[in-house]
């Protein structure tokens, strides 16, 4: 909701800056008057809280990178060097650790959020293809960091990933060569994945600023997916939703210091601290838990380039999202069938990253009795996570009958009838 | 929209020389353009020093009959396993049609070779001028390259559904000639060019 400026410069700086660079005024329409749905809920703080995660990583990650050795004889050693003997190195390599797998829980409560309330349907595509972009980034990024400590988990998941490519027919083997710069992972690997593990996080900023200019234009959506009409509808960002945002934000430092202080190494793996080698497999490799959804997605087929694909096409989809849903109501709020559906799909997801940890050939506990192993527990939900995006939503959009939506945001905040007194109620600007 | 090349000359219907001019110096620019991202994406590919191969020699006096020991070629380990008499019977007596992948993979034969176990053993190794191998030997020594061919993971020895290798990470299972048997690996695991320098030296490379 970008309308007219309501910047007024008051000093004889403020102008004379303004004339020149009005990038004061950029910040007081983005974030102090920018008008903003009055009924956002606690779910829409994690855009504020996912930006201070990525400051967090990237000023933890440069003072890191002071420390760390990229090279395949020094790497391992340097980390335990920041761990023991840097100034507060455990300080900063705790954070930076754990503030990945924060960054992650942050990222995908933002994107269920915009899943349940619709908010990748016009006038938002762009503004979601560019957080998928962002999340792949984010991928990568966490995939490249978590192989600089050189540990056994670093070794064999560098391993595991950049073989994925050899799949592709052909040029398989030629494209795995170029990303390993060898034979082999190697040093030559090492310390080009440094090189781009130190790139990406600004790549992500940049795209960032996309992200929310793309926000700005048709503004925030809201939980009653309902577009603002008037004015009524809105609150101007500054105070309610810094206030709200900055709430939001020491709550989930709250979680983010416990782990950092009282439990820094339950995310991560015993094995990791065994440094790298070429020669022994760890009997149990997993990837971070982040990313054991998709883990779990590729084991589900039994053909290697089949798995490669369906994992790829497990991010590729959300791509395609916005025209996938053909429901003309957003919100899942007033959509009855959606929204179990909806539930179903979290439930896969958790459970697809449960069978991503397990053993394939292990039996689910309780189901076990049947026979059920986790593989093909991954291969239900694998079918259901596709389904989800490919059948159901494409489908529900003609079969289901939305429940009555309020008429505007106003009244779904004070109810039928109050919108006349509300209008005074409202703050002036 | 205006057309830039209307001039008195041509009217604007025939192309005319700075049309020309035009298209040159962007397809120059283009080309120029391309041309100078070469070296920043070939710059990735394994440089010089480690195109330079260097050779493996092993060994094969100390390993005793089931055996087994793992050494580094090409940045790589590479299982060299020295059967016994049940091992070799047992990947010999399997027809090659039953094999998920019928093609040996050995870097001696050519691409076409079935993947009988005799394919698959140092019988197809190469012999130095003047040097005698036991055939014994040469029938029970196995040397494949030791990274399954799903992704990459060194598979545990003595495990599996063969008792040969069974690889942790995806579970495929490997036979006692280093063919895969079951699971999601694609090829049976490859076998590097190698030479008898010796009667009890194999040269890898």
């Amino acid at each position: 909701m970008s309308g007219p400026s309501t910047y007024e410069p008051k000093t004889g700086v403020e102008r004379w800056l303004d004339q020149r660079l009005p990038i004061v005024r950029l910040g007081w329409d983005s974030f102090v008057d920018f008008p903003t749905p009055r009924n956002l809920n606690y779910w829409y703080t994690f855009g504020g809280i996912l930006t201070v995660c990525l400051m967090i990583q990237i000023v933890t990650g440069i003072v890191l990178a002071m420390h760390y050795v990229p090279h395949i004889d020094y790497a391992f050693a340097s980390v335990e060097r920041i761990d023991r003997d840097v100034n507060f190195g455990w300080l900063l390599r705790n954070i930076h650790a754990n503030g990945a797998s924060m960054f992650f829980l942050a990222v995908y409560l933002h994107m269920l959020r915009g899943l349940y309330y619709g908010s990748y349907k016009a006038p938002r595509e762009l503004l979601w293809i560019l957080g998928v972009v962002i999340y792949l980034l984010m991928m990568a990024a966490a995939f490249l960091g978590y192989v600089l400590p050189w540990g056994q988990m670093s070794y064999w998941g560098a391993m595991v990933i950049t073989n994925l490519f050899g799949a592709l027919p052909l040029i398989g083997t030629p494209i795995t060569e170029w990303l390993w710069g060898g034979f082999s992972v190697g040093n030559a690997t090492l310390n080009r994945f440094f090189s781009l593990h130190y790139l990406i996080p600004f790549l992500i900023a940049g795209i960032v600023g996309l992200h929310v200019w793309a926000l700005h234009v048709p503004g925030n959506n809201n939980p009653t997916g309902l577009s603002i009409k008037t004015k009524a509808d809105t609150l101007p960002f500054h105070p309610y939703y810094t206030v709200k945002d900055g709430f939001a934000i020491i709550v989930f430092m709250i979680i983010f210091a416990f782990f950092v202080f009282y439990w820094p190494d339950a995310l991560g793996h015993a094995d990791n601290y065994i440094e790298a080698n070429a020669l022994v497999t760890p009997a149990h490799i997993v990837p971070e838990w982040y990313l054991l959804p998709f883990y779990a997605i590729l084991r589900a087929v039994p053909d290697k380039l089949g798995g490669v694909i369906l994992m790829f096409g497990a991010i590729g989809v959300l791509f395609i999202l916005p025209w996938l849903d053909t429901s003309k109501v957003r919100s899942m709020r007033y959509r009855p069938l959606g929204r179990w559906f909806f539930v179903f799909f979290v439930i896969a997801c958790l459970g697809l990253g449960w069978c991503g940890a397990e053993l394939p050939d292990n039996k689910v506990p309780v189901l076990g009795a049947i026979g059920l192993n986790f593989l093909w527990l991954g291969r239900i939900l694998t079918l259901y996570y596709f389904a989800y995006f490919l059948v159901i939503l494409p489908l529900l959009g003609f079969i289901e009958k939305p429940t009555q939506r309020p008429a505007s945001i106003e009244e779904s905040v004070l109810g039928k009838g109050k919108s006349d007194a509300s209008a005074s109620a409202a703050p002036a600007e | 929209m205006t057309d830039v090349n209307s001039n008195p000359e041509t009217g604007g219907e025939e192309p005319s020389r700075r049309d020309f001019l035009y298209i040159a110096s962007v397809g120059a620019v283009g080309v120029g353009g391309a041309l100078t991202l070469w070296p920043f994406i070939d710059q990735m590919n394994p440089a010089a020093d480690t195109l330079a191969l260097s050779t493996t020699e092993v060994n094969l006096s100390a390993l005793e009959e089931g055996a087994e020991i793992t050494v580094m070629f090409r940045e790589r380990p590479h299982f060299v396993r020295r059967r016994t008499a049940q091992e070799i019977s047992e990947a010999a007596e399997v027809e090659v049609s039953r094999l998920p992948d019928q093609l040996a993979r050995n870097a001696n034969l050519e691409d076409s070779a079935p993947a009988t176990d005799a394919n698959r053993s140092t019988l197809s190794a190469g012999v130095d001028e003047g040097v005698e191998v036991d055939e014994a030997l040469r029938s029970a020594m196995l040397v494949t390259s030791a990274n399954c061919t799903h992704l990459g993971c060194v598979p545990t020895e003595g495990a599996g559904d063969y008792d040969a290798w069974f690889c942790p990470c995806h579970g495929s299972h490997y036979d006692t000639a280093g063919r895969i048997r079951r699971g999601p690996a694609p090829e049976n695991l490859p076998i590097p060019p190698m030479t008898f320098i010796s009667a009890t030296t194999l040269r890898l490379g």
